[in-house]
């Protein structure tokens, strides 16, 4: 961490680096190569793109539209493409769906495989020797750590990713969501009930004035 | 239009990657995704490719290391930036320190055509 280390040229009001960045961002614009509408634009971009919304995208339609549903499940791969999102070549996507007597979560033994082009990069706690070890020996008891207790009569399946195939977990789109949008869908999808470790929760207060 | 994200950017290596809260990028203040921002906008604009950006930010993290002055993730950023805009000859380095002066005392209004 170096959170701290950002006083040390501390100038009135703005910092060193931001009076610097200004600067240079002034000077290129000046020049012609490059305008700050491009600049938004990659930086809105990547804080949307990279993270896990392209998953819940897929989530969200598929909670909406049966025959993608259908089709993500039988070929996670083409059915994520459709929405425009896709790795590097060889890589197939596998989508698992959780039921009210089937779930699933996934991991990587190995090393830390993960489907980075819908949910972004791995959390630090996916790539632990510990949740990598355990989540296979006693899931049950890792995804009450994580907050989620499933009734014994619910089965838990555990999916091991490797270098050809990544997992996503289709999580159950939960009960009171039925007047909602797609996009008010999307945006309650997370990153950990695409893994597994989690469920998708409605939030307390659905004010919608 | 939808920009899309560049895996060799938005999956750099360890040593190097962008810093993430909860699988997002993380900007601690806004110079920082302006800085991140202008780094990826010039590399789209074929200025650079981008093997030579995170080629300078895994330099600059040894450099910083080995001299014990631990920078921020987005100085050491701005740090290769710099260096690379300098190299391609888009400004100068008196241009910039220049410009930054004058922002540090006020006298150039950043908004002005």
């Amino acid at each position: 961490m170096s959170g701290d280390h950002h006083d040390s040229h501390q100038a009135g009001t703005e910092s060193y680096a931001a009076l610097r960045t200004k600067a240079l961002e002034a000077l290129l614009v000046e020049k012609g190569l490059i305008t700050t509408d491009v600049i938004d634009t990659v930086v809105r971009a990547y804080e949307q793109d990279i993270g896990p919304l392209n998953g819940a995208r897929v989530v969200g339609r598929a909670w909406v539209d049966p025959t993608y549903k259908k089709r993500l499940l039988a070929d996670g791969t083409s059915a994520i493409a459709e929405l425009g999102f896709g790795g590097r070549q060889g890589t197939d996507m596998v989508v698992l769906e959780n039921t009210p007597t089937v779930h699933n979560v996934v991991v990587c033994t190995l090393c830390s495989c993960y489907p980075w082009p819908v949910l972004g990069l791995p959390p630090s706690w996916y790539k632990s020797y510990a949740y990598r070890a355990r989540v296979v020996r006693e899931p049950r008891v890792v995804l009450r750590e994580f907050g989620l207790e499933l009734p014994e009569s619910v089965e838990i399946r555990v999916w091991d990713s490797n270098s050809d195939m990544r997992y996503m977990v289709l999580p159950e789109r939960p009960a009171g969501t039925e007047h909602m949008s797609e996009a008010d869908l999307v945006s309650l999808v997370t990153r950990d009930a695409m893994i597994g470790v989690a469920k998708v929760q409605v939030p307390a207060i659905v004010g919608r004035g | 239009m939808r920009a899309a994200s560049d895996p060799r950017i938005a999956n750099m290596d360890e040593q190097v990657a962008l810093p993430r809260q909860n699988g997002e990028l993380v900007f601690a203040a806004p110079w920082e995704a302006r800085a991140f921002g202008l780094a990826v906008a010039l590399n789209e604009a074929g200025v650079y490719p981008w093997r030579d950006f995170s080629q300078g930010l895994a330099a600059e993290t040894a450099a910083g290391e080995q001299h014990g002055a631990p920078a921020s993730y987005y100085e050491r950023w701005l740090e290769t930036l710099e260096k690379l805009a300098i190299a391609k000859g888009l400004v100068t380095p008196a241009e910039l320190d220049a410009r930054t002066a004058e922002y540090a005392c006020g006298a150039h209004d950043a908004h002005e055509e």
